[in-house]
């Protein structure tokens, strides 16, 4: 039970990570690289803020707003200089490497200090004695004080977003990714319309970052590998959970349960067997198959209607001739 | 209003591609003119429009808007002056934003936009009057995502967003084109209602004749890069199709003979 209480609360911060990715990738048609980089640069710069003294909110904020230069840079380079998008981010992505272990320095950082949970899970200690019990299983009540406080950023980030989307401006950046001529044609620089998504999209990415930092008590600089491909498999597996619609709060709420589902999952496959080295292997093809699967079952239909056509017309061919 | 000054445009320049798209165009547009261009494929038409749009940057001249000198500015900073409709009838609007969505963005043009809501009841109120001039029922589809809509459905809003600001010159880029004859008549009657109505001084590029011989207050056929024929007043007013066939003989005949000429200089120093 105590997993399963842990898993949600990963799964919720991922769900984080997820909204982040769905901004890059679904509005603009990004799939933003810069998240591997970003992704341990908030855990990194949190971290080291706390170990500097500061508050657990200051040094939260701070490990967002590393987050947003990190894609302003990323879209700078993309818009400024006309590189590839996906370039642009492998550029940004490889440079933050070594920037964050300058932060840290050196390549882990335990957190021992208070974190933005630590509240949380004193009050829930407080009330609910060291372990409770959840559907007659025992769970330490500082798991659910963690549970409370990931599932309120996730949906603050959720509502948040969902409104943003929403207002004049964040309208103008999806009118972006849908069909950038017709935003400058209507007197907005696309451009600047990159800059900021990409900012905003790695500001979410590097609070994930910094969460899951101040969830498992340190950071590390290789935290942040295969966290791209992790947000895909959410954004995609949640576009079909609630199918193919366009509406902003479904695909919000798609991406979420998809992040969350799919912790679970690589949860119970672990749990069943699943070398944990090969879980990045296995999200991998999930996403492929994820992607590719849906037109290429599609195609498998049409062509085995074609196919029975084809007989029918045979037959009837045939059965021209003999008469 | 609108004034070209010794525009020059050469595309793929010192590749076997070369184009010399405009070869140096001087025009001007009078406040509230109405002006149909026409000409050969690649004579340099469409070029026209994006050089007073920004699409890319000129290799020389000037271009003027309203008295100010737009030639440096970015293709968004022009659009603040500049309304356009594509050839495209999908490239005006995008799919994914609902009818009231795409209405807002373009009724508010600007670079800065702002943390607020969208729409207001009276904005919208205002934009089903609009749409209700269409005649398609789109009035009631305002929330519908408009990639939902048909291509004359889009061209048809496209044209009322382009001039929802009343901007100073409109651009018509073969807006009907790409639609099917019943939906063209549908465009051109709206087009005609909307030029109008905002007073933009408007610069048309069609490819039909039947257009080019009934609409407008100008007219001017492009050749190679150049204006090759420029009629106003009584003398467009009088111009039928059929004059507008023989000009295109006229045209193509030229360019049989350039291509002749060429031949026979060539045989000349083989």
């Amino acid at each position: 039970m105590s997993l399963l209480v842990a898993t949600l609360a990963v799964g919720l911060v991922f769900a984080v990570l997820a909204l982040g990715i769905y901004l890059s990738f679904r509005v603009y048609q990004i799939p933003d690289i810069t998240a591997d980089g970003s992704f341990p640069l908030g855990a990194a710069v949190t971290a080291r803020m706390l170990k500097e003294g500061a508050d657990p909110w200051t040094a939260t904020l701070a490990g967002v707003l590393s987050g947003a230069l990190a894609g302003m840079a990323t879209g700078f380079i993309h818009t400024r200089f006309k590189v590839n998008a996906i370039l642009s981010g492998i550029l940004v992505m490889t440079a933050l490497y070594s920037v964050n272990l300058r932060v840290m320095g050196s390549s882990n950082l335990p957190i021992t200090r208070g974190t933005l949970f630590t509240p949380l899970e004193e009050t829930a200690t407080e009330w609910l004695g060291r372990e409770t019990t959840l559907l007659g299983r025992p769970v330490p009540a500082s798991d659910l004080g963690l549970l409370a406080g990931t599932l309120a950023a996730a949906m603050l980030v959720a509502v948040a977003l969902s409104a943003f989307l929403r207002t004049e401006l964040g309208t103008t950046m999806r009118a972006t990714g849908d069909n950038a001529r017709m935003v400058r044609a209507l007197g907005t620089s696309t451009d600047r319309m990159i800059v900021l998504g990409l900012a905003l999209s790695n500001a979410l990415v590097a609070f994930a970052g910094s969460l899951f930092a101040q969830m498992q008590l340190f950071a590390d600089a290789q935290m942040g590998i295969g966290v791209i491909v992790f947000g895909l498999a959410s954004v995609i597996i949640g576009s079909t959970l609630v199918g193919p619609v366009r509406s902003v709060s479904l695909g919000i709420a798609g991406a979420i349960m998809g992040a969350v589902l799919f912790r679970l999952l690589v949860a119970i496959a672990i749990r069943l067997g699943l070398d944990a080295n090969d879980l990045k292997l296995v999200t991998a093809v999930v996403v492929l198959g994820a992607i590719v699967g849906p037109g290429w079952l599609r195609g498998l239909g049409r062509g085995r209607a074609k196919h029975a056509g084809g007989d029918a017309a045979h037959g009837k061919r045939g059965g021209h001739a003999s008469a | 209003m609108l004034r070209l000054e010794r525009v020059r445009k050469t595309f793929n320049k010192g590749t076997a591609n070369e184009v010399r798209a405009l070869d140096g165009v001087d025009l001007e547009l009078a406040e509230g003119s109405w002006t149909v261009v026409i000409g050969t494929n690649g004579s340099g038409k469409s070029t026209l429009q994006g050089a007073v749009s920004g699409t890319f940057a000129l290799d020389a001249g000037r271009i003027v808007v309203a008295g100010r000198d737009v030639t440096s500015w970015p293709e968004h900073r022009r659009a603040t002056l500049v309304g356009r409709v594509f050839q495209d009838p999908f490239a005006g609007t995008a799919p994914e934003l609902t009818v009231a969505e795409n209405m807002a963005l373009a009724s508010n043009r600007r670079n800065l936009r702002s943390l607020l809501p969208l729409s207001t009841r009276a904005r919208r109120d205002e934009w089903r009057a609009l749409l209700r001039r269409i005649g398609l029922g789109l009035e009631d589809r305002l929330d519908d995502p408009i990639g939902l809509l048909s291509g004359g459905q889009r061209q048809a809003i496209t044209l009322l967003m382009a001039t929802l600001t009343r901007p100073r010159v409109l651009l018509l880029d073969e807006h009907t084109a790409a639609l099917d004859p019943r939906s063209a008549e549908l465009v051109i009657g709206l087009t005609e209602a909307l030029v109008r109505e905002s007073r933009s001084t408007t610069l048309m590029v069609t490819h039909s004749m039947q257009q080019a011989a009934t609409l407008g207050d100008r007219l001017i056929a492009m050749h190679r890069g150049r204006v090759y024929l420029d009629v106003s007043g009584a003398d467009k007013r009088t111009l039928g199709e059929g004059d507008l066939l023989a000009l295109f003989s006229q045209m193509r005949r030229d360019d049989a003979f350039d291509d002749e000429a060429c031949g026979l200089v060539r045989g000349q120093y083989r």
